[in-house]
């Protein structure tokens, strides 16, 4: 890679406008770059493109209300953005999950994960002009969408699970469909990466394409696949386990450069680990209830509902968003798809929060992105973005 | 010149002509269906049966586009670029070699339009012109992205042709002369030039996927880095003359990869069949065809499997291993040809 020197003042540049639509950009991101013919002098990233406020709106929301809310961070992994919401949420009242439910959670947020790393690497592929691995693989993602779609309904935007667990029991047709998209993962992933983790021309694309030090990317807060990449072995399921994280056994695949190469690498592994989690859950997954007991956040049944008093006035209580929360300050996080996905709350005993937080991951990545780009050329920073899993809709801070 | 002979060769420019132009118009059909099999997709299947008419459904859709000529670009050269890409796409048809003689009256009618005896050194004329369309395009269309296209397309061009040109030298010192029948007449039933200058075919193949602007070298109209590349302000048919002189490109270097290197419209046997002369030439030249579209789905299959490469990469692959190697390939020709000569020099 070329290195930048300061060049003299008169020498001509051209701005180039790299987005809010380009092709590459994969979702709504404006650079306005600085270029010297092929090379990038300096860039800058406007943030905030698409902000909708959703702190703010969360101000204004009962509880339950929230967690579509949190789908449309990251939306190619937000299973693990109710998730973490949820858990955020039952700390704060200090609900006690039955194991069932702590296991279901991981399963499914662990397919969100390989949702989220095969849009991901994919992506990679397609920006260095391979397509035929993203169009191959994403039939798994839809496998796993389906699973989505039998859990909950819905598909892109999840609104999976309840706060104290699931709305219902993991019917059989949802284990069969489980089995059969890790099946079928495992099957087609090992094809994408004999495909191109040792393609020459790809590796050369890679390869020390937008590398990041450990470093400086502790500097910047990086988490998730990204540090990783760069060799810190820091992952939250491990360093402070949620939701019964601790029972697994699993490996955090660490790269060494951090760069896009690496964090493709990094991405690959995980994937791998997250079916190896998924299926010891599905081996070791105990019995119990689906949910918390919870009458005061958790729907009662329909059945009661008609025909008992109590579980009418908390259905309504429930709806309405008329049940208080203790007052407090929490911090929750989970390892998102793409890094540690935070959630600061902060309660004054109403319906309503007093104040919201979100730490999105992306949003941290995208600090850091002119850095990295400097001095390289135009093909190596859509490449590293498309690496970093910028995620636009985690960047409206 | 007979009215006859003239009469024989407007049509046979004729027929050259459609049958160039519907190769390219059915590669763009062939080229989704083909990406369809490769990526698990169906591809286009709407018009007609298998959707066999939907590059006639694109064609049509293309004329009846609005013309968009941006404001602040140069309309004279925004009009001058696609029809230059075109004009030089279809002249190369000239020269190839389609089929051997068919005797018809006792008169003998060449499958070829016109036996020029420079006639690689014509292709190669013309197809370094055919880098101006883009060029012009690019820089006409007055967008920051079509110039980056430009540059890249043009660089590249520059670059493979001189590693092109040179692995062709190594294949003309074995077979002296230029002029391309001759070439192919010489390979008669199995004696193909890929035989003897492998090396040779690999660098060719290699600068017609560059000259072509192929996968993976499709720098020129990446559409993740650059959009639409060097059209990516251009509309309605004139778009469509990149996108089908890209695809008469494609055919013209199979053509030639198929004359060249692979015979052109000879097989083996073909003189022990014990069939007619004028027979021999029908089937030679749909043997031709057949190599001529292994070498488009070639092209293709390339482009749907493998990443593209960086500007700095490409050159990189142009100057210091394509050029080096051609030189190689001259000099191992060299040593082969005068084989006897250097003995005698050696050991005498």
């Amino acid at each position: 890679m070329q290195q930048y020197t300061d060049i003299e003042e008169e020498k001509e540049y051209n701005t180039l406008n790299l987005g809010p639509t380009h092709p590459a950009t994969h979702g709504i991101f404006q650079n306005v770059l600085k270029m010297d013919g092929e090379i990038i002098v300096s860039s800058e990233p406007t943030i905030g493109y698409i902000h909708r406020a959703f702190e703010k709106i969360a101000e204004h929301r009962p509880y339950y209300q929230i967690t579509p809310l949190t789908d449309r961070m990251n939306y190619c992994s937000s299973p693990i953005n109710n998730m973490g919401w949820h858990m955020t949420m039952e700390k704060l009242i200090g609900a006690e999950i039955p194991k069932r439910a702590q296991y279901m959670r991981i399963i499914i947020m662990e397919l969100a994960r390989i949702a989220d790393h095969i849009v991901c690497n994919s992506v990679i592929g397609v920006d260095t002009g391979a397509l035929t691995g993203f169009t191959y693989v994403w039939q798994d993602r839809e496998k796993i969408y389906e699973v989505y779609e039998e859990i909950c309904g819905a598909r892109l935007t999840t609104n999976i699970g309840r706060i104290g667990g699931f709305e219902r029991d993991f019917n059989k047709t949802t284990w069969e469909k489980i089995n059969d998209a890790l099946n079928s993962i495992e099957k087609r992933w090992a094809e994408f990466e004999r495909l191109l983790s040792r393609n020459r021309i790809f590796m050369d694309r890679c390869i020390g394409c937008g590398p990041i030090t450990a470093e400086k990317a502790l500097g910047y807060g990086f988490t998730g696949p990204n540090l990783r990449a760069a060799g810190v072995d820091y992952d939250v399921r491990v360093m402070s386990p949620y939701s019964s994280y601790e029972d697994f056994d699993f490996t955090i695949p660490v790269g060494t450069n951090g760069d896009t190469y690496d964090r493709f690498m990094v991405r690959n592994t995980e994937i791998w680990e997250s079916i190896k989690i998924i299926r010891q859950a599905m081996n070791n997954l105990p019995e119990g209830n689906y949910h918390a007991d919870i009458p005061e956040f958790y729907l009662p049944p329909k059945d009661d509902v008609y025909t008992k008093m109590e579980a009418l006035i908390y259905h309504f209580k429930i709806v309405m968003g008329e049940t208080d929360v203790p007052k407090g300050e929490v911090y929750h996080c989970v390892e998102g798809g793409n890094g540690e996905l935070g959630f600061y709350l902060v309660s004054d005993g109403g319906r309503t929060p007093y104040r919201l937080h979100f730490r999105r991951p992306c949003f941290i990545y995208y600090q850091a992105y002119p850095e990295m780009i400097k001095g390289a050329m135009l093909s190596d920073a859509i490449l590293t973005m498309s690496s970093m899993n910028v995620i636009a809709g985690e960047l409206d801070a | 010149m007979g009215i006859e002979l003239l009469i024989f060769k407007s049509i046979l420019v004729l027929v050259v002509f459609t049958i160039t132009l519907t190769i390219a118009a059915y590669s763009t059909y062939g080229e989704r269906k083909i990406a369809a099999f490769l990526q698990d997709r169906i591809g286009p299947n709407r018009a007609g049966p298998f959707g066999i008419f939907q590059p006639v459904a694109d064609g049509g859709k293309m004329f009846l586009k609005e013309e968009i000529i941006p404001a602040d670009a140069s309309a004279f050269l925004f009009v001058l670029g696609p029809s230059l890409a075109m004009l030089t796409a279809l002249m190369t048809g000239v020269v190839i070699p389609w089929g051997d003689t068919l005797t018809l009256n006792g008169v003998e009618y060449s499958l070829q339009i016109t036996d020029l005896n420079i006639g690689v050194l014509y292709i190669f004329g013309v197809v370094s012109f055919g880098v101006y369309g883009i060029m012009i395009g690019g820089w006409s269309s007055n967008n920051k992205f079509s110039l980056l296209g430009a540059i890249r397309a043009s660089a590249q061009m520059i670059s493979y042709e001189l590693a092109m040109g040179l692995s062709i030298v190594a294949l003309i010192m074995t077979t002296g002369t230029l002029s391309i029948k001759e070439i192919v007449d010489q390979q008669a039933t199995w004696h193909w030039n890929i035989l003897y200058q492998p090396l040779g075919f690999l660098i060719f193949m290699i600068c017609a996927f560059a000259e072509c602007n192929r996968a993976p070298f499709d720098l020129a109209e990446c559409e993740t880095e650059l959009v639409g590349g060097y059209h990516t302000e251009y509309s309605s048919m004139k778009l469509g003359f990149y996108l089908f002189a890209e695809y008469i490109n494609m055919f013209i270097s199979s053509a030639l990869m198929a004359s060249l290197y692979f015979g052109g419209y000879n097989f083996p046997f073909m003189n022990s069949l014990g069939l007619d002369q004028n027979m021999v030439t029908i089937l030679g030249t749909v043997v031709f065809f057949g190599k001529v579209f292994f070498f488009i789905f070639f092209f293709m299959w390339i482009r749907w499997t493998i990443p593209r490469f960086r500007y700095d990469q490409l050159m990189r692959l142009g100057w210091q291993s394509l050029i080096p190697l051609a030189i190689l390939n001259i000099l191992l020709t060299g040593i082969f040809t005068m084989r006897e000569e250097l003995k005698n020099w050696l050991f005498n």
